[in-house]
């Protein structure tokens, strides 16, 4: 077996590689600060393997292009930052709804508005869940290492391909920027998910069959010639104004990531079996939070880290049996309560406090620790 | 031995079967009675079969408003998209898969107000796509606004004192942005629209077709016309010369007209070709 290359890479490098560990064949984006790297690094690696990089004419057209590509058949990126996820916004609730799979990163920097673009946020917490107008699904998985963006970014292909839905990477300029040893991993050492092609005969062929939950996407021009519209629309994709249709689709394509929350969940537990306080964070604040864990049990304090790979869907089981085991559960953000707010409503029984930090510095085990003190 | 005298030999016209190529249990259309819409559709559909290209291979792309309904009637590869985000979709289906045909529907308010920058990108790019923008003046899907193609002095739901905004030349932008066929043709000159867009199918690169078509609802409403055909005699007929006769008239008669036909045509290397041919060559070179 080849033996795994090992490299000093930046986070977003580290998402490149990722990106085409899952087989990923298009890029289209517009550069913006801090996550251009991502489409300097598709640039140079996608012609390679005779992928398709494209610099689009702003973001609005970079989400448009690759939600084309993916209905022609490709696995399709696209990656931004604050500005430009706001303008993303429209076309990814078109892929919500047409169900197309695609990947979007969103390296968070200060905001709001052009805000602190060298700066880190964790701002967009809330945009990735509610940017785009009406009741849609939403898939975002926050890693917080480097490796970490790496295997993410391939677990959100896998998720992307499996749900027909886009699925959002998130996480701060800090490991976007930061740079680790990264292990690249030898062909199949990660899963590496497609989405389930159309065998049937044309005639048979409806793009939102109901009797799936998730019906097989055929590409553009492999003998379907089906229909794609961001209407509401029956099984067979063209639009209705018929009540019935319009619910059971609206209520399917939430119904398809609910039901699987089990398998879209991540979190990662550290000293919660016997822990009295807890932290619940995510990307860079997490390590800082590890680092005041370890810290704070070497005081002699019982605390302990919960860590959601998976934010969207929200990890409410995670948190309400957490809830029910610590006397409190603090959460450090690089905001202003996005995520406290949600850890408020799982919370059962225990206390939940907030740290929050919007001047564009990271919040330290300093900051964690004193909180873990104050709650102990 | 028959005594009837010889039959004159008549030329038989056989119907265009449009059902070929439409999706029958899709109609009837939400077009009105006179809109353009259909009569361009039409024309559309013959030139597609004289072009003799396969269902399978084509993907119509379609922006928001009432022109871009027509890939929904269409038995193609169809994507309805967003407003004024055809050309977007349409680049990375046509750079996905450089193989398909892609044919791009498009309004005037979708391709140049709330789409006009993705319009001049794809032009520049010279990507391989035919794009049919409806110009009707009008935003006709939200019930009549002016739009960039309205012209100065015209009544709209929202001018109503008169539309003090110059209208676009498309043609005369598409071939600035550097689109390498561009063509103009109207609803009434059907038969020469047919021949117009069977052209701009057949052609390498970025193709754009500025089509006059007329919505007799809103803006033949709003602006006084008694019909959907004296629209379509004084807006597409008496307003508009066929750029081969153009030539030979006094510049007198040409004031105010808009020219029909291939207005710009030249070859220049297309985005797919070049990206093969140069980023891909590069990129896999072994030195
Ligand atoms: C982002 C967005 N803004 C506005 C609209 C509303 N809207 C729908 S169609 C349309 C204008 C259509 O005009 P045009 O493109 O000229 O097509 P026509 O209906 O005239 O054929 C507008 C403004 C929309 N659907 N989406
Ligand atoms: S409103 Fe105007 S553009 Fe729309 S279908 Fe009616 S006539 Fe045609
Ligand atoms: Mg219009």
């Amino acid at each position: 077996m080849a033996e795994n290359k090992k490299k000093l890479l930046q986070g977003n490098e580290a998402c490149v590689e990722g990106a085409l560990y899952a087989g990923c064949r298009f890029y289209a984006g517009y550069p913006i600060t801090p996550s251009t790297e991502i489409a300097e690094g598709m640039s140079v690696r996608l012609p390679r393997v005779g992928g398709k990089f494209i610099q689009m004419e702003d973001e609005i057209a970079s989400i448009a292009a690759a939600i084309g590509a993916s209905i022609a058949g490709l696995k399709s990126l696209t990656a931004t930052s604050g500005p430009g996820f706001s303008l993303k916004q429209e076309c990814l609730g078109y892929a919500c709804l047409a169900e197309i799979p695609l990947v979007v990163v969103n390296v968070m920097r200060g905001g709001p508005s052009t805000g602190y673009p060298t700066g880190p946020s964790q701002a967009d917490i809330m945009q990735a869940k509610w940017g785009t107008h009406g009741d849609h699904p939403v898939i975002a998985v926050t890693p917080s290492y480097v490796q970490e963006i790496l295997s993410e970014t391939v677990r959100a292909f896998n998720l992307a391909e499996k749900y027909r839905t886009p699925v959002i990477v998130l996480y701060d300029e800090i490991i976007g920027h930061m740079r680790e040893p990264v292990t690249i991993p030898a062909p199949g050492e990660l899963d590496v998910v497609d989405r389930e092609k159309a065998t049937c005969d044309a005639d048979d062929y409806f793009p939102y069959d109901e009797r799936y939950e998730i019906a097989p996407l055929a590409p553009f021009g492999a003998g379907y010639r089906f229909h794609v519209t961001g209407l509401n629309h029956r099984k067979d994709g063209f639009p209705t104004n018929d009540p019935r249709q319009i619910d059971l689709n609206n209520r399917r394509i939430m119904r398809k990531i609910d039901n699987h929350r089990e398998e879209i969940w991540k979190n990662e537990e550290t000293f919660l079996e016997d822990a009295e306080v807890a932290v619940f964070t995510l990307g860079s604040t997490a390590r800082s939070a590890r680092f005041a864990v370890n810290k704070a049990r070497e005081a002699g304090i019982k605390a302990g880290l919960l860590r959601p790979l998976t934010i969207w869907p929200f990890p409410d089981r995670a948190v309400t049996e957490l809830s029910k085991r610590v006397k409190a559960i603090i959460v450090p953000e690089m905001n202003l309560g996005q995520m406290t707010l949600e850890v408020e409503r799982c919370s059962k029984k225990a206390d939940v406090i907030g740290i929050h930090r919007v001047d564009g510095e990271p919040i330290t085990p300093a900051q964690i620790l004193d909180v873990i003190k104050k709650h102990k | 031995m028959s005594t009837a005298a010889p039959e004159k030999k008549e030329k038989v016209v056989q119907p265009f079967d449009y059902n070929k190529y439409l999706r029958p249990n899709k109609l009837p259309h939400i077009w009105c009675p006179g809109c353009g819409h259909g009569i361009v559709l039409k024309a559309l559909l013959r030139a597609i079969d004289k072009a003799g290209l396969q269902k399978d291979n084509i993907v119509m792309v379609s922006g928001i408003g009432c022109s871009s309904r027509t890939p929904g009637y269409v038995d193609f590869n169809t994507m309805h998209t967003l407003h004024g985000r055809a050309l977007p979709f349409a680049t990375g289906i046509k750079f996905a898969r450089p193989d398909l045909k892609v044919i791009v529907i498009t309004g005037d308010g979708d391709a140049l107000a709330i789409g006009g920058n993705h319009f001049i990108h794809a032009c520049r790019r010279n990507i391989d796509m035919t794009v049919l923008v409806y110009t009707n003046a009008t935003y006709g899907m939200t019930g009549g606004q002016y739009s960039p193609t309205s012209p100065v002095g015209s009544t709209a739901t929202t001018s109503r004192y008169g539309n003090i905004e110059p209208p676009f030349d498309t043609c005369e932008m598409a071939k600035a942005s550097g689109a390498t066929f561009v063509a103009r043709g109207t609803a009434y000159h059907a038969i020469e629209l047919e021949k117009t867009i069977y052209d701009s199918l057949t052609h390498r690169g970025m193709a754009v077709v500025d089509i006059i078509d007329a919505c007799p609802t809103y803006f033949g409403r709003m602006n006084k016309f008694k019909s959907a055909t004296q629209m379509m005699e004084v807006i597409e007929k008496e307003n508009t010369v066929n750029i081969k006769q153009a030539d030979k008239l006094p510049p007198e008669k040409l004031q105010g007209k808009m020219l029909r036909g291939i207005l710009h045509k030249v070859e220049k290397p297309e985005y797919c070709q070049q990206y093969e041919e140069h980023v891909i060559k590069k990129a896999t070179s072994k030195e």
